[in-house]
């Protein structure tokens, strides 16, 4: 008999997709992992619409409009949401403007920018707006796994998924865990 | 070029005073930002040069202390206490005030570099705040009025020893006196009785005391004081603890002002009994008011041969004190990173063991005291341990000292034999409406009504002096945010589950505050304080949470009318977060918000 395969979502908020590299990582244990999940909406796969999952691993920071709303429908439509990688933990390299007001890194980019022709702030209504700041997922939503790194790696992201899978208590080791 | 000669030349005569001694360093630095109104990175390599240390060294103690700047800061630079009792006395309304009569930013410098104004954390004058500092030296009592003046010696660039005398009058306000404070002590006294009876025979007389570190921690001081005599090695220490940092605690300095002699006798005494010859007092920056009648005090004991050389005509018997200033590091109050600062580093707690009775101040063996300490110490080498004893509990014997501000009409020092309670405390200084007590500062423990009948010592309720007094006009939680701001800010740094978990703990507290948590929240602060606890390297760190775990247990009706019904809330509001780019792109299309809707979907677990 063939147990019910665990559906699992990702996706990347204000993030750089490295999470998602170091998920790919995982190279031939992808096999593994294929027999035993199913990938929902994905970066990795062409699923427009959330579905209803296990897991969903988040990788980035909330940095606009958009980010929000797949953040709140990823927390109502996942039994169990991850925080992956130091942007979705803290906020990361984006928010490193938030020592910045938004004017000034609009400004910065669209007004004084070197080779600007017709230089205004972008307001087409397609382009999700900024939030003011940009905040760790846990700001907005309650998460239950916090998994670190920039990017977390691959043996750390396979133990991880593996203990929760198989209802262990997460224990990774300090090799998986430091960064120096 | 003659300018860069002269500022080496002062420099290097500010060294020359110091011994050119690295240990000094925190001493120097403090000189030449006298001199200089900050610390320019040239005066910094210039101090390393003729120090010969490293210049990273000497940036990395700039650096580190507060109340040394290594950016420019105005000709007075104003610094508002910022404890919750100078908040109830209504120091944040000031604080306002100023900024806006001297037409300037808090936490700025006034574009013609005259002043700058900011905060500080407490700066020891509780009971009669709101206060300041101003160019390092106390203001008490401000109100409206006074900062009137002010603003007007500012402008009209008064030098400060011409500002009135009594902007910087510090009272004692010495409400109830018992053995230390009440009876007299004639000076030398102490030193006679261990001339004629001998350290062992004081000793004993400690032992029988049972004397405890009247910091806080209350270590049996007989014990310490026996362990550095018996230490191997002919250069010892002792060191007076006077950085009494603890939000609310105001009793040392009251010691340092009233009876500076009983607390240097102490030391002199200790010096003897552990066989060393010279000890440190290390002062909180907050009271650099008192340095000079400090200094002459000393002075004085040495023409009247109870300090330096031949102490009662006793050419064995040498002692001298110096005085170290810190500058603003509440973790210097941890007796090793005391140490590591009279060093001249940066205040970053050893690991122990090795203690400092065996391995202290260069390594030398060296007893650290706090000032109630030393105090009683010379007490009882008069008096006897028998008498000490005769006061006070089965494990704490004699008396404590209590610092009492917040929501009472008699603010000041009471001194109580050990076992008295707290009701009996808040009935003598007027407290009638009581909702809780901070016991012991931020890193004591919060006590609600229910526990006014415990009695104040080491078997019940330890504390270093700090009670502070919350009546049911206030909400409880203010004190707790701004007791978690306190710790981000003092957090030293070194260790992570200090330096993440305090900041984490105030972003926690500031949701569920400003009114954007959920019962997950308060779970979360558990699980934190308990982290922080176990994990954290030295006593600051392990203590932070105490205020929010003693609230979340015993004022639960404080945090959960905040709460919001959900289980789970955003830490800011959606929003309100996409006003500027709205404003900045001049969008008003759907898309442009975010809608009461849309959150309800994330709000589900």
């Amino acid at each position: 008999m063939i147990e019910p395969r665990l559906k699992i979502a990702t996706c990347s908020l204000a993030g750089c997709f490295g999470c998602h590299m170091s998920l790919l990582d995982l190279d031939e244990r992808l096999f593994e992992l294929a027999d035993r999940v199913e990938l929902n909406r994905s970066p990795l796969t062409d699923i427009k619409e959330l579905g209803e999952c296990d897991l969903g691993l988040i990788e980035g920071g909330v940095a606009n409009v958009e980010n929000v709303h797949v953040l709140l429908e990823f927390r109502a439509r996942c039994k169990i949401l991850i925080a992956m990688g130091a942007c979705a933990l803290n906020g990361g390299i984006p928010a490193m403007r938030n020592q910045f007001t938004l004017r000034e890194c609009l400004e910065e980019s669209y007004l004084r920018g070197v080779g600007l022709v017709n230089a205004q702030i972008p307001n087409d209504p397609e382009i999700p707006l900024l939030l003011n700041q940009v905040h760790p997922v846990h700001e907005v939503v309650k998460i239950d796994y916090f998994l670190p790194g920039c990017p977390p790696s691959a043996d750390a992201i396979w133990t991880f998924v593996n203990q929760l899978l198989s209802g262990q208590p997460i224990a990774l080791s300090y090799t998986q865990i430091h960064y120096d | 070029m003659a300018e860069s000669s002269t500022l080496a030349q002062t420099i290097r005569e500010i060294v020359q005073r110091h011994g050119g001694m690295s240990t000094r360093l925190l001493q120097i630095l403090r000189e030449v930002q006298d001199h200089f109104t900050w610390l320019p990175p040239e005066t910094l390599d210039q101090v390393a040069e003729a120090l010969g240390v490293s210049p990273d060294k000497v940036r990395n103690v700039a650096e580190f202390y507060s109340f040394l700047y290594t950016e420019p800061r105005g000709f007075y630079d104003i610094l508002f206490s910022d404890n919750i009792t100078d908040r109830m006395l209504g120091s944040r309304e000031l604080l306002h005030y100023l900024c806006e009569r001297l037409d300037m930013e808090i936490n700025t410098t006034r574009a013609d570099g005259l002043v700058s104004v900011g905060t500080t954390s407490c700066t020891g004058m509780c009971d009669q705040g709101p206060a300041a500092l101003v160019n390092g030296y106390a203001l008490t009592r401000l109100d409206k009025p006074r900062l009137d003046r002010i603003v007007d010696l500012v402008n009209s660039r008064t030098p400060l020893t011409e500002w009135p005398r009594e902007f910087f009058e510090v009272t004692s306000n010495i409400r109830r006196a018992d053995i230390l404070l009440g009876r007299h002590f004639a000076d030398g006294a102490a030193l006679r009785a261990v001339l004629k009876r001998g350290p062992e025979a004081i000793l004993e007389e400690m032992v029988k005391s049972g004397l405890r570190g009247q910091g806080g921690a209350g270590f049996k001081s007989a014990a310490k004081w026996i362990s550095c005599r018996g230490a191997p090695g002919d250069v010892k220490y002792v060191v007076c603890n006077a950085d009494e940092g603890e939000p609310g605690t105001f009793k040392d300095r009251v010691l340092m002002q009233d009876f500076a002699d009983l607390v240097f006798e102490g030391m002199t005494l200790c010096g003897r009994v552990i066989g060393a010859r010279q000890g440190f007092v290390y002062l909180r920056g907050e009271y650099r008011y008192l340095l000079e009648a400090l200094k002459a005090t000393l002075l004085r004991r040495r023409e009247v041969g109870l300090l330096g050389e031949a102490i009662l005509g006793d050419p064995g018997f040498q002692f001298d004190i110096d005085i170290h200033m810190g500058a603003g590091a509440y973790v210097c109050g941890e007796e090793s990173a005391l140490i590591e600062s009279l060093e001249g580093k940066h205040g970053v707690p050893r690991i122990r063991p090795p203690f400092p009775t065996t391995h202290g101040y260069l390594n030398k063996p060296t007893v650290v005291n706090n000032v109630e300490t030393f105090a009683a110490a010379a007490k009882i080498a008069v008096e006897g341990g028998a008498w000490f004893a005769s006061r006070g509990t089965a494990e704490s014997k004699g008396t404590k000292l209590l610092s009492l501000s917040g929501d009472c009409e008699r603010p000041g020092i009471y001194e109580y034999p050990f076992g008295v309670t707290v009701r009996r405390v808040l009935e003598d200084c007027g407290a009638r409406d009581a909702q809780g007590i901070q016991m012991a500062g931020p890193a004591g423990h919060m006590i609600s009504a229910r526990q006014f009948d415990r009695r104040i010592c080491f078997e019940d309720l330890a504390t270093g002096g700090s009670f502070m007094v919350f009546d049911q006009s206030r909400d409880i939680l203010d004190g707790i945010r701004n007791f978690t701001h306190f710790f981000v800010h003092e957090s030293c740094g070194f260790c992570t589950p200090c330096r993440v978990g305090t900041s984490l703990m105030r972003d926690l507290v500031t949701k569920v505050h400003t009114g954007h948590g959920t019962r997950a929240d308060l779970e979360e602060m558990r699980k934190l304080g308990r982290i922080m606890q176990v994990a954290c390297h030295c006593g600051l760190g392990q203590t932070a949470p105490n205020p929010v775990l003693d609230s979340l247990d015993q004022f639960p009706e404080s945090w959960e009318r905040r709460l919001r019904s959900t289980a789970y809330e955003p830490a800011f509001d959606l929003n309100a977060a996409l006003e500027e780019a709205r404003r900045l792109t001049g969008r008003d299309d759907p898309g442009a918000y975010l809608s009461g809707q849309d959150l309800l979907i994330g709000a589900m677990p």
